[in-house]
């Protein structure tokens, strides 16, 4: 049986691509601050890649690391399961975190579980919120389960670390605002050429050039309400105007109306927008998991009895097609208006 | 080429809903169906069957009713149909139904083996990599498209911003999405063979040679502390006007809120 | 007396309907629209068997039942009346008679690719001439050394053109009457056999209906299907068959208006209400569907009946006759429903309207279905 007692300080593997940190990993060094404010414990960040230095460190202690720790290996230059594996499990047997936390990317999903059962411990998904159980001190790890219809709190009480992946936009990333001495250490990584088992043939990037709605501060979604591909125009033109941004349910992306980047829900993307506007989308759970902590909520549908409504702040029961091109209109007015 | 494919049999989660005045889950009149990224794991492994020449074992772990699911596995195109069922596997966590998973692999002989990526009620995705640990085999995961190259596989792993082309060597694990393919129907020959036939494989924990303890609640690293159902966030009024005026009320809103 | 489904009937079922509804529905307005019969369908339902539910698998069928042949025509239905017919006359009108009277040397060359979906099969009975007097055949097959020399013509014949292995019925002996005539089987580029005029309809639009001539047309000896002089009794007896299949069209014509219907009253809203709060749609809406629902048993009874190898002309000839009608009187409620809406194109209604009153009409109308029974019961 582990012996919980020897296992201390809160983990966060950062994830980098291709020298660059990912913002989920500032965020979760974030919230492992805050975890530790309420254990007494520190934070230490992983970063094993290629030519990692100084510069990565301080990002790190920007939002509030206490320890940085690097590892860099050519073989680490670009991300392989069984490399990255070992040089985290390697961590962990040394350090012996009592916590671990993983952004929740295809990188994430892909190393954390292997991790976990490398080491024989728990591990949770996909985690919308953390915490700690002051009486027994153990992670309080809450996500959604059954299509996002529940919330279950998880706890890996008799193993160690304690491991969770997070989603990019969950948890929010804060500078802190008292300095540190940075402390840094270099591990080496002990890899041989035998621990890569796949071969990277080629690499292609495809969307680098399109915009996150993750940074949007207006949605206008649209789901299969909208009817057919040519009314994706309705929401464009309002999106325009108001500048905003278009993003959509899991239907439209399905349907080939607009890429899979603009997904919002369980299986997209996970938005906080000042301002989601719901068009034609019923409001499936799995569409308001990933939309619901948007501020101001205006759902547009035909149907009265549309889930959505019991989300939106305002909700208007009507036709998109008469709706939308109108309030496009009346922005414009408005605007010109103004500038009168 | 010998391939198992891993499925599960999933409640449809987007049919699910709350019930408004108990707060509790409405789980009757759910229909079951094959998680949607195994089901593609299928169809990907019968494309590999018609273009290769392979054999495919289909393997779930769940309770009896899972056997509808390997019904519909075994009517799209699959060989062999295996139930995992026992009283002791109630309970798993990821750890321990990867490694029940695994124990049941060890039984066949394999190249490859499919898994799709995440269950839409679990939504873990952590089943897939786990199994690969246990057996100690390279894995690769999110993957759209397989080709196979004498012992290699050559496949397209996609990650948020492009994709990927690996060279992976068998013995090996992928997990792949339902965005890869369209699953094909199940053919009716196929159908009535599996509904009036003693085909599929009834495995208990006795087939497998594993250890009681090792599977279950009781071997699971994580445990439920609680469960509640979402909370309805206090919705806003909806109304039912006309075009013109519920134009007019967003307008007023999004004053209101000084977005305009 | 078991009103239970097998679970490989029902998943047959849910098969089907995944099928209709992702293959079939999409295209079903474009190709009433377009009056083009839906070519690129045919080889996916040949894939999953669905164009040899009936048959044992040694002649190339899926091993299945009529009662899952009807669940198939059923659910196609319910979507596209057209697809339903063309399975059904496939079915029903040409690889069946070739199971029930073929040689095996017949079922060989002819009923293995019929079931496998390799080829599609027609049906020819009716002429200019001969309608509801089936009898009157003025199609003549000669008997030569070696071959029949047959001349003549056919209308109204489902699936014409599309179609590579014909049933055909002709008159072999004029002064015998019905028992002059004799079956035979056509393949499709046989010289002197063309494809005439192809009829346009009001409904079934995609469903190719056409004439069919015979110029001395040789047809080898062996292709003569059962007995010289037993032609007659042949083609009663797959109309009894292949009324199982409209019966089952008609069904699913039905049910699939009033599951549109359904939808459309829940969402429309007149004085301030969705049209389904009215009693009145809901009263019509408590008729329609008890209506479909009876029809709904005696088709499948039908089916079970000729599973069962028992006697079922009447049960067939009920089930149509009231399923057809059911049909009728269901879509046309529909549009009613529907309203003015429901008379444009932008919904499917009325083009299941227009589906439905043909299967008051082919394979014996509904006053020759009242026949079969009335002689049924007063015998």
């Amino acid at each position: 049986m582990t012996d919980i007692k020897k296992y201390k300080n809160i983990l966060v593997f950062v994830e980098q691509r291709e020298g660059k940190i990912q913002n989920v990993s500032l965020e979760l060094i974030s919230k492992a601050k805050e975890l530790s404010e309420k254990n007494k414990q520190q934070v230490y960040t992983f970063i094993p890649g290629y030519k990692i230095d100084e510069t990565h460190a301080k990002e790190c202690f920007r939002y509030g690391a206490d320890k940085c720790f690097i590892t860099n290996d050519e073989l680490l230059k670009n991300y392989t399961t069984e490399t990255y594996t070992k040089v985290v499990t390697n961590f962990i047997d040394k350090f012996k975190p009592e916590a671990v936390l993983f952004g929740a990317t295809t990188i994430g999903r892909d190393l954390a579980p292997r991790v976990s059962a490398r080491i024989h411990t728990g591990l949770t998904a996909d985690c919308t919120s953390l915490d700690i159980d002051i009486e027994s001190g153990n992670l309080l790890m809450t996500r959604p389960a059954f299509g996002g219809n529940i919330l279950a709190t998880i706890i890996c009480p008799n193993h160690r670390p304690q491991m969770s992946t997070v989603r990019p936009g969950v948890m929010t990333k804060t500078i802190v605002k008292e300095t540190k001495t940075i402390k840094i250490e270099y591990l080496n990584s002990s890899l041989t050429k035998d621990d890569v088992n796949i071969e990277i043939l080629e690499t292609v990037k495809t969307q680098s050039e399109k915009k996150n709605i993750e940074d949007a501060n207006i949605l206008i979604s649209g789901g299969r309400g909208l009817g057919k591909k040519e009314n994706i125009e309705l929401l464009n033109n309002l999106a325009i105007q108001i500048g905003g941004m278009l993003s959509g349910s899991r239907a439209i992306v399905d349907n080939g109306w607009i890429e899979s980047n603009y997904q919002v829900g369980q299986t997209g993307k996970t938005v906080r927008p000042e301002v989601y506007f719901a068009c034609g989308i019923s409001g499936a759970i799995q569409h308001i998991a990933g939309m619901e902590e948007s501020e101001l909520i205006i759902a547009i549908n035909k149907n009265p009895e549309a889930p959505i409504f019991e989300v939106s702040d305002l909700g208007i029961v009507g036709d998109l097609n008469q709706i939308l091109p109108l309030l496009t209109e009346e922005l414009k007015t408005l605007k010109l208006k103004k500038e009168a | 080429m010998k391939i198992i494919v891993c499925i599960k049999q999933v409640p449809d989660t987007t049919e699910v809903k709350i019930d408004s005045k108990t707060g509790t889950l409405i789980r009757e009149g759910i229909p079951s169906i094959i998680n949607p990224d195994d089901k593609a794991g299928i169809e990907a492994a019968i494309q590999l069957k018609e273009k290769y020449d392979a054999h495919i074992t289909v393997l779930c772990m769940g309770p009896s009713q899972a056997e509808t699911a390997l019904k519909e596995a075994y009517a799209m195109g699959a060989d062999r149909v295996i139930l995992l069922s026992d009283r002791a596997f109630a309970g798993s966590d990821t750890w321990a139904t990867s490694l029940t998973l695994s124990y049941a692999i060890k039984k066949l002989d394999y190249d490859l083996i499919i898994c799709g990526r995440q269950a839409i009620d679990g939504d873990t995705a952590q089943v897939g990599p786990q199994i690969a640990e246990h057996l100690n085999l390279p894995q690769v995961s999110y993957v759209t498209d397989i080709e196979k190259i004498d012992s290699y596989l050559k496949v397209k792993k996609i990650f948020e911003d492009g994709y990927q082309i690996i060279k992976i060597k068998s013995p090996c694990l992928i997990t792949v999405l339902k965005e890869m393919n369209n699953p094909r129907y199940m053919t009716i020959n196929k159908i009535f063979n599996i509904c009036n036939k003693q085909i599929i494989e009834n495995w208990t924990i006795n087939d497998i040679d594993m250890d009681a303890n090792l599977t279950g609640l009781k071997a699971s690293p994580t445990q439920v502390k609680k469960i509640q159902t979402k909370s309805v966030k206090a919705s806003g009024k909806v109304h039912n006007v006309e075009p013109q005026e519920g134009v007019k009320l967003i307008i007023d809103k999004l004053q209101e809120k000084f977005i305009i | 007396m078991n009103f239970e489904f097998s679970e490989a009937h029902k998943l047959s079922q849910k098969m089907f309907r995944d099928f209709a509804e992702n293959e079939v529905k999409p295209i079903a307005d474009i190709i009433d629209e377009e009056e083009r019969f839906p070519e690129e369908n045919i080889p996916k339902m040949a894939k999953y068997g669905i164009l040899g539910i009936p048959f044992p698998s040694e002649f190339g069928g899926q091993g299945a039942d009529n009662l899952c042949y009807a669940m198939a025509v059923e659910e196609l239905s319910r979507v596209c009346g057209t697809t339903g017919v063309i399975v059904s006359a496939h079915t029903s009108l040409c690889a069946a008679p070739i199971y029930e009277f073929g040689t095996p040397a017949q079922k060989e060359k002819y009923l293995i690719p019929l079931a496998k979906g390799e080829k599609l099969g027609a049906f020819g009975l009716t002429e200019p001439n001969a309608g509801t007097d089936a009898a009157a055949q003025q199609t003549v097959a000669v008997k030569k050394d070696d071959h029949y020399l047959i001349n003549g013509s056919k209308i109204f014949i489902t699936n014409a053109g599309y179609a590579d292995i014909y049933v055909i019925m002709a008159m072999t002996d004029k002064s015998a009457g019905t028992r002059g005539i004799s079956a035979f089987i056509l393949e499709k580029d046989m010289p002197g056999f063309t494809i005439g005029k192809k009829e346009l309809k009001l409904g079934i639009r995609g469903s190719a209906t056409c004439e069919l001539i015979f110029e001395n047309v040789k047809i080898p000896l062996e292709n003569l299907l059962g007995q010289e002089g037993k032609g007659f009794k042949i083609a009663m007896q797959t109309l009894d068959g292949g009324r199982i299949g409209i019966a089952a069209q008609a069904l699913g014509i039905a049910q699939g208006a009033i599951d549109e219907t359904i939808q459309y009253v829940k969402e429309r809203k007149q004085f301030g209400k969705p049209i389904s709060a009215f009693q009145n749609t809901q009263f019509q809406l408590a008729d329609m569907q008890t209506k479909v629902d009876a029809a709904r048993w005696l088709v499948y009874h039908a089916a079970f009946l000729k599973d069962k190898k028992q006697s079922y002309s009447k049960a067939a000839a009920q089930a149509k006759l009231f399923a057809s009608e059911t049909a009728m009187e269901v879509t046309t409620k529909a549009v009613q429903l529907f309203g003015g809406y429901g008379y444009t194109r932008e919904y499917p209604v009325e083009r299941m309207m227009r589906d439905a009153k043909i299967t008051e009409i082919y394979e014996g109308t509904s006053e020759v279905q009242k026949m079969v029974i009335a002689a049924n019961i007063l015998k």
